[in-house]
């Protein structure tokens, strides 16, 4: 009986999907600028889930489609991906144009909704593929650095962290192929494991707005995207190979990837890098040698209505810290401030000894995607991370210099699924879980004090996200975010500094031994956050005005909770406090942008309130065994960041175009009415390009790059009596040096363009003149200048 | 027929969540089993103590100048003793090293000898008083736990003593006890009150 009325119900069906569902939608799809046919090119039509391909002519048909409204996405591996609104009330054709931004090597996409999973009133920029090739050789915080707005934190030539609009550290997250990487990222000499060839392409968001990533990212989000693959069935491959005068080094990476017009596919990938010591104008960076190795592996299959891929990366580098900054207590640093060049200073040396830093970082993916017909895309994903980090400081026994003095292992599991509702008309909405265990294990066999403890750390959090498009040119946005934290640790305290700072009084129930000079304390805390974020979009005529207002939360870090102790690599003490409650951000964001035409512009001001911010300063001197020591405590604090991004572009000639950046941060310490430590100068950069793509492709461009001093700093000098010279010193480690101005270079060419095989060869100067310089924002410049000139001869192979 | 496809593609995708869930729990199962408690650190090469003999030559008193901060890098304020010597005399000085958080005291001024070649001691002071090593190391370059200490006239000040380690032993002055070009990384710097009576 069941089976005649389903029967029946599906003959009803057929009927009526007979009646109104027999129209045909086609078209063409060229390129924006030239009118060029785009072949191969996805457009997909939202809701049925029909997905086809452009053919030779840019062609594309797809037919049994009902009557309604509905919104066709267009891709193509070369373009941004474009979203417009199709009625359908017969037999529809319609010829689309995409922007060929990638074909113009020098520009970096200014704004751009390169994958759909970034709100629309979110700061977005996007690197693209051949801007990840001109700086293969590179970290992620020195290539991030080609957006406005984001700075990095050096620690010497190799460990460059990225610090977005005045942010960084565990205020930033990143992305690594959908996954949220987990690593030591509170160390402020601790950099990201990444290897950026391992990307398609690269996006920053400026701000909070991302809320489907995490509610703590109150700088940003850096999204490692993974490189598309085409539904059809080929084999290329991918290679650059970069040499460096500085540093005497070389870089190789190399990918290869077969896919199937099944669907299937499987791509593999490796970087090897093999540097030397750096060279500062004047002298030797003596121990700053740097080597690393990654590969990465992605198989799956993706026939659009469904998919499932393994990605596995993984990630090791080998760091040397310059030995002159590796110091004793204020007296050794008033030597090392008082000499205007490094104290240690040898030949160069490809040699790496301690000090340095050794990491090694796993990364594992499995995740599963389907569309329903009519309601949207479900995903799912479990990824596992595994990241050692060690570092190897002289040691006194010179036998054991190959024992770290700092040994930690963290394991993180992570499960999440989200649901994407996008056949709603003028609407989308996105709701996702995610739920998360680490366990950092600090091994005891160092024979050194824990730096941070051992803790097990469980998170959850769910999140909705929506939009609605009020008319085509006007988009609003809302997300609401809630997560939830619990750190267990078991931490082993000086007794005598548990009492100094009081605990006894909040936390005695915490203490599970006494051991006489050191107790173990079992630290549990919770935390929990709420986040939002709402914006708006308008357009006008070519004008895009953006407001996005975002609120998020961040739980205090391991080290701002558990640090106690000798620092080595700082050469102070520093303490955290168990008190500390969650970061409260608000930031609010503006951004008037121009995309079209031969002038460009994108400017973007913003301001950030932030409680409970935690900042780390210096609060007296200890007097040790090696002398005295500066004590740094952290406290929490109201902060406030405001600042100024200004893109602009203007196209000259049809070869030769301007492009202009400005960026400028100010930071402000509230309760204390002093300036923030660590915020970015203001930084502009100017570069003239010329671009021929009829004559083999040639690219030439000259950049001028200024930083000025930083004026606004928190005055943390403070005086230390020295015994052996029976006088009182000023230690200075916070003025600023001083502004500094740097040409670049850069030139291309392809030397074998055909079908199947392309070769290009670049040469890149940075510091052409060899300036003599030190940067604010790179933590050894109490030591030694920044590198010198390099100049980098790159081939990169396409086949 | 339609109705039994979308069911097959429906249990297809419940079977595939179920796997990536046992995948995933079974990760979690086995990590959370870890239920011991830390191992405690007692730091390897901490000096809590630095003791300087000072033994008489002309038949005074022995002098012994003591450091002692058992903390390590806590904050309570090390316990330093000084002492008063004789004026125009002649001491014998002999520097110990203990690490006394540790029940019987461990002697790091024996592990400082065997590795002679990368330590150096170096000695200062406000007073007029002037030390020679009385020790070599392997290379015959002086490590400084013997030396020998001559005071002049009456004045009362300070005594300073400090241990690099991997200095350059070959730089200018470094041999005869100038720590100027010396280099290296400090690992001791205690300073003593000490008069000449």
């Amino acid at each position: 009986m069941r089976f005649i009325s389903i029967g029946l119900c599906f003959l009803l069906g057929v009927f009526a999907y007979g009646q109104e569902c027999s129209y045909t939608l086609s078209g063409t799809i060229s390129d924006f600028h030239n009118n060029a046919p785009l072949i191969g090119a996805t457009v997909i039509l939202v809701g049925p889930e029909k997905a086809i391909l452009t053919d030779l002519h840019g062609h594309f048909k797809i037919e049994g489609v009902c009557k309604g409204t509905y919104r066709l996405q267009i891709s193509h591996p070369a373009c941004l991906t474009k979203v417009i609104k199709v009625s359908l009330e017969g037999n529809t054709v319609k010829n689309i144009h995409l922007e060929h931004h990638v074909d113009q090597l020098e520009r970096v996409v200014i704004t751009g909704n390169s994958n759909q999973d970034a709100m629309q009133t979110a700061e977005e920029t996007y690197l693209s593929d051949k801007m990840l090739a001109k700086n293969s050789a590179a970290s992620l915080g020195q290539l991030l650095k080609n957006v406005t707005g984001v700075n990095s934190l050096n620690t010497g030539n190799h460990i460059s962290k990225p610090v977005i609009q005045g942010l960084s550290g565990s205020r930033v997250l990143i992305m690594n192929h959908s996954t949220r990487l987990q690593g030591q990222e509170w160390g402020s000499e601790h950099a990201p494991e990444i290897d950026i060839n391992s990307a398609g392409s690269i996006s920053v968001i400026k701000g909070a707005s991302a809320l489907q990533y995490g509610g703590d990212a109150i700088g940003g989000v850096i999204k490692i995207n993974p490189k598309r693959i085409p539904r059809k069935d080929s084999l290329y491959g991918h290679s650059v190979l970069v040499g460096a005068t500085n540093g005497r080094g070389v870089g190789l990476t190399s990918s290869l990837t077969k896919s199937f017009a099944s669907g299937w596919f499987i791509s593999a990938q490796g970087t090897l890098k093999h540097f030397g010591d750096g060279e500062a104008p004047d002298y030797m960076l003596s121990n700053t040698g740097y080597r690393e190795k990654a590969f990465s592996t992605h198989i799956g299959y993706d026939v659009y209505t469904e998919g499932l891929s393994l990605y596995y990366s993984f990630f090791q580098n080998e760091i040397g810290i310059l030995s002159a900054s590796h110091l004793g207590g204020i007296e050794d640093q008033l030597r090392a401030l008082e000499s205007s060049q490094p104290l240690i200073i040898h030949d160069f040396s490809y040699a790496i000894d301690a000090p340095r830093q050794e990491v090694n970082h796993h990364l594992g993916k499995l995740a599963y995607f389907k569309r329903f017909k009519n309601a949207g895309k479900w995903t799912v994903q479990y990824d596992f991370q595994r990241n050692h980090r060690m570092e190897f400081d002289r040691r006194r026994n010179s036998a054991e210099n190959n024992v770290p003095a700092v040994d930690l292992l963290l394991k993180t599991h992570s499960f999440s699924t989200d649901f994407d509702f996008n056949s709603i008309e003028d609407a989308s909405l996105k709701i996702g879980v995610s739920a998360l265990y680490q366990d950092n294990f600090s091994n005891p066999q160092t024979g050194v004090k824990r730096l941070i403890p051992d803790y097990k750390k469980y998170d959850f959090g769910a999140y909705a996200i929506g939009s609605y498009e009020v008319n085509k040119d006007f988009t609003g946005e809302l997300g609401v975010r809630y997560d939830y934290s619990k750190i267990d640790a078991y931490k082993y305290y000086q007794t005598t500094f548990w009492k100094e700072r009081g605990y006894q009084n909040n936390f005695s129930s915490w203490v599970v031994k006494d051991f006489g000079n050191q107790l173990l304390v079992h630290p549990v805390m919770q935390f929990n956050a709420f986040s939002a974020t709402a914006g708006l979009a308008y357009k006008i005529s070519d004008i895009g005005l953006k407001f996005n207002y975002s609120l998020a939360n961040r739980a205090p870090n391991p080290s701002e909770l558990f640090s106690e102790g000798l620092h080595h690599s700082a050469a102070r003490i520093e303490l955290g406090d168990l008190r500390f409650t969650n970061e409260v951000a608000h930031k609010f964001t503006l951004s008037i942008q121009k995309e079209k035409g031969a002038f460009q512009f994108h400017l973007n001001p913003y301001v950030q309130f932030i409680d409970n911010f935690v900042v780390l300063d210096p609060v007296g001197i200890r007097q040790t065994i090696r002398g005295s020591y500066q004590v740094w405590a952290y406290r929490q604090t109201q902060a406030e960041l405001m600042g100024l991004n200004l893109d602009l572009a203007y196209q000259l000639t049809k070869n030769i175009g301007l492009r202009h950046q400005f960026s400028l941060v100010k930071g402000k310490d509230k309760s204390k009415k002093i300036a923030l430590a660590y915020i970015p100068p203001v930084r502009t950069q100017t570069k003239v390009h010329y671009d021929n793509p009829e004559w083999h492709n040639f690219s030439f461009s000259v950049e001028s790059v200024h930083v000025f001093a930083q004026n606004e700093y928190p005055d943390l000098r403070f005086e230390v009596f020295v015994p052996t010279t029976q006088t009182t010193e000023t230690v200075d480690l916070s003025t600023p040096p001083g502004a500094y101005h740097l040409w670049n270079l850069s030139t291309g060419i392809d030397v074998l363009n055909n079908a199947h095989t392309q070769m290009r060869v670049g040469l890149k100067v940075t510091n052409l003149f060899d300036k003599s310089y030190r940067d604010y924002m790179n933590r050894q410049r109490y030591y030694a200048d920044n590198l010198g000139r390099n100049i980098q001869l790159r081939l990169v192979f396409n086949y | 027929m339609k109705s039994i496809k979308l069911k097959k593609t429906y249990s297809k995708s419940i079977v595939q969540l179920g796997i990536l869930f046992c995948i995933g729990t079974a990760f979690v199962a086995c990590s959370s089993d870890n239920d011991d408690l830390p191992e405690i650190i007692n730091q390897e090469e901490l000096i809590t103590t630095v003791k300087i003999e000072l033994v008489s030559e002309n038949g005074g008193e022995t002098v012994v100048l003591n450091y002692l901060d058992l903390d390590g890098n806590g904050p309570n304020t090390p316990e330093i003793t000084g002492g008063t010597l004789n004026p125009n005399a002649t001491y014998t000085g002999t520097v110990t090293l203990l690490n006394e958080t540790v029940s019987p005291a461990e002697n790091i001024s024996e592990e400082v000898k065997e590795e002679g070649v990368d330590h150096q001691f170096f000695y200062s002071s406000t007073l007029n008083v002037t030390t020679t090593y009385l020790d070599m190391d392997k290379n015959g370059h002086p490590i400084g736990l013997a030396f020998k200490l001559n005071t002049n006239d009456i004045a009362s000040g300070s005594f300073s003593i400090v241990l690099r380690h991997e200095p350059n032993k070959k730089a200018v002055g470094v041999q005869e006890g100038n720590m100027e070009n010396a280099g290296g990384e400090t690992d001791i710097f205690v300073t003593f009150p000490l008069s000449v009576n």
